[in-house]
């Protein structure tokens, strides 16, 4: 047992922190520098981390879930506006499935964020989200067709448009009666791979928590250093210092608790995965949600500015938090797997 | 980054998981029973006897010099069966090893930590709790020996220690940081008054106060130099904020199969927010474990006396709080009509681990000032 990187690990963590601090947007005016969004999304193409859950040689992934949660983890802490974990999902799931994923693949969402979208006919029939996917041009999103027990990945196209709560992600609705096509090649999926890929999914959007809420404390923390109040710097004052000490700690316990996850997707069997990402999740998004409120405070009348970053990370928490099931959609689950707890109690 | 058990902590596991079956004495909740606190020395020694304790401390001092990760994985299975917790003394080994000469380690070390001698530590006064630096005890020299008078209080374990982990003033000349010493002081001596005190959970054998009167101790015990006392008691204290030091995830791990196992026996007689409470209960106390699996394994790059002990115990404290909380939302009335309700006592029990081994307002401007580096003003 030995929760430290490996040494490649460590230089994965330093190469990802150093092209989002580069390449990411500093202030909420970079939003708008397309220039910068297309060489940060052609960084992070070029670094092969979208194809990293794409099937290598000996039939597993090419990298491990703890690769791509230190991407996830680095992307976040940087607020980086370039899809990651939707693609990267994309392809995990065609893996298990038997086929790559195609260029700008992601999934597609029913509308509680929890899971992928279920389709029965030739068309879609309810709303369908395709979650942080290419902001603009056409993709796809891989939705699923149950078939007995089992289910068949099929794939629909996206092209509508819509900005989410999230500014540095994209959520594109793909409305009802929308053609939904075959993936030519693909093997049906069973539960447990479903099982498996969700819990990669937890691992992954808890790992970008925990990266946004280091971040988001560190641009706190030099605020509190340099705004000054009655003469004195803000962090000087006991009520501030101790604002920010507790949110220090939860991204610490959220951290300690994320990396299990993303270690357990390709060692445990899929319950057990599943489990440590719920644990994971319910920590987090919690934590995340209490880090992010935290910084908007300390960052007073400025933190409720549109200028202020503060409300990008804030708003990105909420869509890491929703996705694959926020802290009380995990607790109603453990209710369900710990405490025999069955449908319909309330 | 690897969870797995390697070859030889696996086998290590599963030579505890057979020796627990075989030896859990099932004692109640430590922080519920006396009769926990009075059979801990027990537990203690056939735990060491049986070489599941001391696990990453020298062999000189009979300890087992195994990577610190061993500990978590004993902790991990006295949960699993749910037995006690490992004693929680760790902390008095890592200060002793850091700042004393190794003749004083010989001498001490090893009835440390076979549990052949009960140790106690005398920080706190009734006038210098948070600011521990302000207190009054002294030591003056005597010939070849230090005599003690002052009164200190909170003391774990006074009632059945043969040491004292002594913090005392011996010089009132210089700044009060300065003038601090330690020392290891018999207890069994005319001299010293020991008086249980009673938690606000009714418990009566977990800690007292402690009168010295004319208390003498050798010179030779002095712990370290004269006058880094306070360089001692800031290194233990540093480690008795570490859940990986003390050990307690194995009694929150307990509580919440206990609060468990109630719900499934019924769970719709449980509100929502009952259950909602055991579950984050648990995800708490999974977090714990976790983290302490992180903190054991940074340890495998040396040791670390610095100020990250704070963040563990904040979240340590919030763990037993939420489990405390638990318990007795669960308990419902229960709790109210017995007062000897065992979630009521663990509830009331758990408003402690905010305050002892330093306050989490004392931590929060540990972590501010020390870690964030936020200014001071």
């Amino acid at each position: 047992m030995d929760t430290r990187d490996t040494p490649e690990q460590a230089e994965l963590r330093r190469t990802a922190r150093q092209l989002a601090r580069e390449l990411g947007p500093r202030t909420v005016v970079d939003f708008d520098d397309a220039k910068r969004a297309r060489r940060l999304a052609d960084a992070v193409r070029d670094a092969g981390w979208l194809e990293l859950r794409q099937q290598g040689d000996d039939g597993g992934p090419l990298a491990s879930g703890v690769e791509a949660a230190i991407i996830a983890d680095a992307l976040g802490e940087a607020v980086v506006d370039v899809a990651f974990t939707g693609p990267v999902l994309a392809a995990d799931l065609a893996r298990r499935a038997g086929v790559h994923a195609v260029d700008g693949a992601v999934v597609g969402f029913a509308p509680d964020l929890i899971g992928p979208a279920r389709v029965s006919g030739r068309t879609t029939t309810n709303a369908v989200h395709a979650v942080d996917c290419a902001a603009q041009g056409p993709a796809i999103a891989y939705v699923l067709a149950p078939e007995g027990d089992r289910y068949r990945i099929v794939q629909v196209p996206v092209d509508g448009a819509r900005e989410g709560a999230d500014l540095t992600r994209t959520i594109r609705p793909i409305p009802a009666g929308v053609p939904v096509s075959e993936v030519a090649g693909s093997r049906l999926l069973t539960r447990r791979d479903l099982e498996a890929w969700a819990a990669f999914g937890l691992a992954l959007t808890s790992a970008d928590l925990v990266g946004l809420m280091r971040g988001v404390i560190d641009l706190t923390v030099a605020y509190a250093q340099e705004r000054r109040q009655y003469g004195v710097a803000i962090g000087t004052f006991q009520a501030v210092q101790h604002l920010l000490a507790e949110a220090r700690c939860l991204m610490e316990g959220a951290l300690s608790a994320a990396l299990y996850p993303a270690w357990a997707v390709d060692a445990l069997d899929a319950d057990d995965a599943r489990m440590a990402g719920r644990v994971a999740k319910a920590y987090c998004a919690r934590a995340a949600r209490t880090v992010c409120e935290t910084a908007v405070q300390v960052h007073g009348g400025m933190g409720n500015t549109w200028e202020c970053m503060v409300h990008v990370y804030l708003r990105r928490a909420l869509l890491s938090s929703r996705w694959f099931g926020d802290d009380g959609e995990q607790l109603r689950e453990l209710q369900r797997s710990r405490l025999g707890v069955a449908d319909g109690l309330s | 980054m690897d969870f797995r058990d390697s070859t030889a902590e696996a086998e290590f596991r599963a030579r505890l998981r057979a020796w627990i079956a075989d030896n859990n004495p099932g004692l109640p909740v430590s922080s519920t029973d006396d009769e926990y606190w009075a059979r801990q020395a027990e537990w203690h020694t056939a735990l060491y006897d049986a070489g599941f304790f001391g696990l990453s401390w020298p062999t000189r001092f009979g300890g087992q010099a195994l990577p610190s990760v061993f500990d978590v994985i004993l902790d991990e299975e006295l949960a699993a069966a749910s037995a006690p917790p490992r004693p929680s003394l760790g902390y008095l080994v890592q200060g002793i090893t850091t700042h004393a000469s190794e003749a004083v380690q010989q001498r001490f070390l090893p009835g440390l930590i076979s549990g052949r001698e009960r140790w106690c530590q005398g920080f706190s006064e009734p006038d210098a709790g948070s600011d521990l630096a302000a207190l009054r005890t002294t030591a003056v020299r005597d010939g070849d020996d230090y005599v003690i008078d002052g009164h200190k209080i909170w003391t774990s374990y006074s009632d059945v220690a043969d040491w004292c982990f002594l913090l005392a003033r011996t010089d009132p000349a210089v700044p009060k940081h300065k003038g601090l010493s330690a020392f290891a002081v018999p207890m069994h001596q005319r001299g010293i008054e020991q008086r249980p005190l009673r938690m606000i959970n009714g418990i009566t054998k977990e800690f007292g106060q402690v009168i010295f009167d004319g208390a003498r101790v050798p010179a030779e015990n002095m712990l370290g130099a004269p006058g880094e006392g306070w360089r001692i008691a800031m290194t233990i204290v540093s480690h008795e904020r570490e859940p990986g030091e003390v050990g307690y995830v194995a009694r929150y791990a307990k509580t919440v199969k206990d609060l468990e196992k109630t719900v499934r026996a019924n769970p719709a007689a449980f509100r929502n927010d009952q259950r909602d409470g055991v579950a984050w209960a648990y995800v708490q106390a999974e977090m714990l474990r976790l983290h302490v699996r992180r903190r054991l394994s940074e340890r495998l790059d040396g040791p670390d006396h610095g100020p990250g002990g704070s963040i563990d115990k904040l979240l340590m404290t919030w763990v037993e709080q939420s489990v405390g909380t638990a318990a007795l939302d669960l308990a419902g009335s229960g709790a109210v009509i017995d007062g000897e309700d065992v979630a009521l006592k663990i509830y009331l029990y758990s408003r402690a681990q905010s305050v002892m081994g330093g306050t989490s307002q004392i931590q929060k401007n540990i972590i501010a000032t020390r870690i964030l580096g936020l200014p001071t003003a």
